[in-house]
């Protein structure tokens, strides 16, 4: 038997985000949730441990043999985009090993706001931010906040310790999304892990029927490379440059 | 047998930005520094020409004999060669990482560039296995083949160096530099060897890189995966 051969293609949902936003947490959230309406698999993307692994095979939500772990040698970003060889084959083992599975999800290494992943690797991602990393950060833009099939906004409940006005944040987001979906989320407020989960099963539906077609948010956030900037991007499309890295 | 096939198919084959996986692996240098064997431009440079001379050279010897019994169509041989291979790698750790590398390679090069002779392969066969099979396919020389993994042997651990040392990326490239004759004549030996019989293909060793590898295998914090 070799790798090409076909098994049953699951709905592959990849969760990317900054470090510590809550990718984990909401992967653990759906499982636990949605494991007795969908046959779910996990695979985690780590950099320096199997620290992601660890936690959600604690949480206890699956099976632990349908949570695994691709290293990725401190290049999380590389594995869900440029070279998604490594993650390609676990998702491809776990539905194979599992048939049938109706969603794999694909945590992608805590990384930048560039991070985004290849339509190659998922068939919708949602990218994760949280209030304690600044009210701003929604406003900031690049491929995930901009184009992810879902701005998931999370930990809300946090909002009055970070001095972060969560609806200004949600209308901030939704205007960089010109009217995309953002979901304002916490664990400790049920109507919002309703609504994730109604997202979940909304994109599995659409996936299955074959109506939803697969987006790809784009490598790169606008940027600047300086004062006397004035030069072209060689990665074949044009953008507006007005945020300035940080 | 020399291939026809031109120097661009070689350096398509032999580039680290080749998607098969290879980013996450340093090679042994993280376990080794970790270790503190290696803490500076000189043990580094002991320690990319040992490997050279031990793994890379097996690897080499290996792709070359595959490249060489796939370009003549006897695929017949490959169990005996894998065998051969396994006997050359004590750590069971380095054995089941080169397999999923061969198996990455394979997906990835199955895509990339089609070829029968990846389904007669099993269902996890050996990074440098394939490699040679993917040279014959492109219409390589094995010697071409041991040449591209000598290449990589280096190169792999040379990324990783940045990443797990202080170093100054120049002084890092000049070791390669250095060491651009080497590889050649390794290659010239593992295409020698790969015209004889698979039991007769070289066997150097480096014990204390499959220890080491084994307890890498069990950090609790690591950067690559091997
Ligand atoms: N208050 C609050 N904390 C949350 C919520 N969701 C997650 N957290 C906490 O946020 C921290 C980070 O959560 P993780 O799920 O590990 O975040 P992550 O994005 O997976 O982190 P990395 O994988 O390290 O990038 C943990 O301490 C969680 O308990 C939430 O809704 N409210
Ligand atoms: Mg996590």
């Amino acid at each position: 038997m070799t790798d090409e051969t076909k098994s049953h293609r699951a709905l592959r949902l990849g969760v990317a985000g900054p470090v510590g936003t809550g990718k984990s947490s909401v992967i653990a959230t759906i499982c636990r949730q949605l494991r007795d309406e969908f046959a779910l698999g996990v695979v985690t993307n780590d950099i320096y441990t199997d620290e992601d692994t660890r936690f959600l095979k604690s949480a206890g939500v699956l099976p632990e043999e349908r949570i695994r772990a691709v290293e990725t040698g401190a290049c999380p970003h590389t594995a869900i985009r440029d070279d998604v060889t490594m993650n390609l084959m676990a998702v491809e083992d776990m539905e194979r090993d599992f048939a049938p599975l109706d969603i794999v999800l694909v945590e992608s290494g805590g990384d930048n706001l560039t991070a985004t992943f290849s339509p190659a690797l998922v068939d919708a991602q949602l990218f994760v931010l949280d209030v304690a990393g600044g009210g701003d950060v929604a406003r900031k833009g690049g491929p995930g906040i901009a184009r992810a099939d879902l701005l998931v906004i999370n930990k809300i409940d946090l909002g009055p310790h970070v001095d972060v006005d969560v609806d200004r944040m949600v209308a901030d987001a939704e205007a960089a999304r010109h009217g995309a979906p953002v979901l304002a989320l916490s664990r400790h407020r049920p109507e919002t892990v309703a609504a994730l989960c109604d997202w979940v099963r909304a994109i599995h539906g659409s996936w299955a029927n074959g109506s939803h077609t697969p987006i790809d948010p784009g490598p790169m956030a606008p940027h600047h490379h300086g004062p006397k900037d004035d030069h072209t991007h060689a990665h074949g499309h044009s953008h507006p440059h007005h945020h300035p890295h940080d | 047998m020399d291939g026809a096939g031109g120097s661009a198919a070689l350096l398509l084959l032999s580039d680290g930005r080749l998607p098969a996986g290879g980013y996450a692996h340093s090679g042994g240098l993280e376990p080794a520094v970790t270790a503190g064997r290696v803490t500076d431009m000189s043990d580094l440079e002991r320690f990319l020409v040992g490997r050279e001379e031990t793994a890379g050279l097996i690897a080499a010897a290996f792709s070359a004999a595959a490249c060489e019994r796939s370009r003549r169509g006897e695929l017949f041989e490959i169990p005996a060669l894998e065998a051969e291979l396994d006997a050359r790698i004590p750590s069971s750790e380095l054995r089941r990482i080169s397999r999923e590398l061969g198996r990455q390679l394979r997906r990835a090069m199955s895509a990339v560039h089609p070829h029968p002779h990846y389904d007669a392969l099993g269902a996890a066969p050996h990074q440098p296995v394939v490699m040679g099979v993917a040279a014959a396919s492109l219409d390589l020389s094995p010697r071409d083949m041991a040449l591209a993994i000598l290449h990589e042997t280096n190169a792999d651990a040379a990324a990783a160096a940045a990443k797990v040392l202080r170093v100054d990326p120049f002084d890092v490239h000049a070791i390669l530099a250095r060491m651009a004759t080497r590889l050649d004549r390794l290659a010239g030996e593992a295409a020698r060897a790969a015209q004889g019989p698979s039991a007769d293909l070289p066997a150097p060793g480096s014990p204390l890189a499959d220890i080491a590898a084994e307890h890498h295998r069990r950090a609790d914090v690591r950067l690559f995966a091997s």
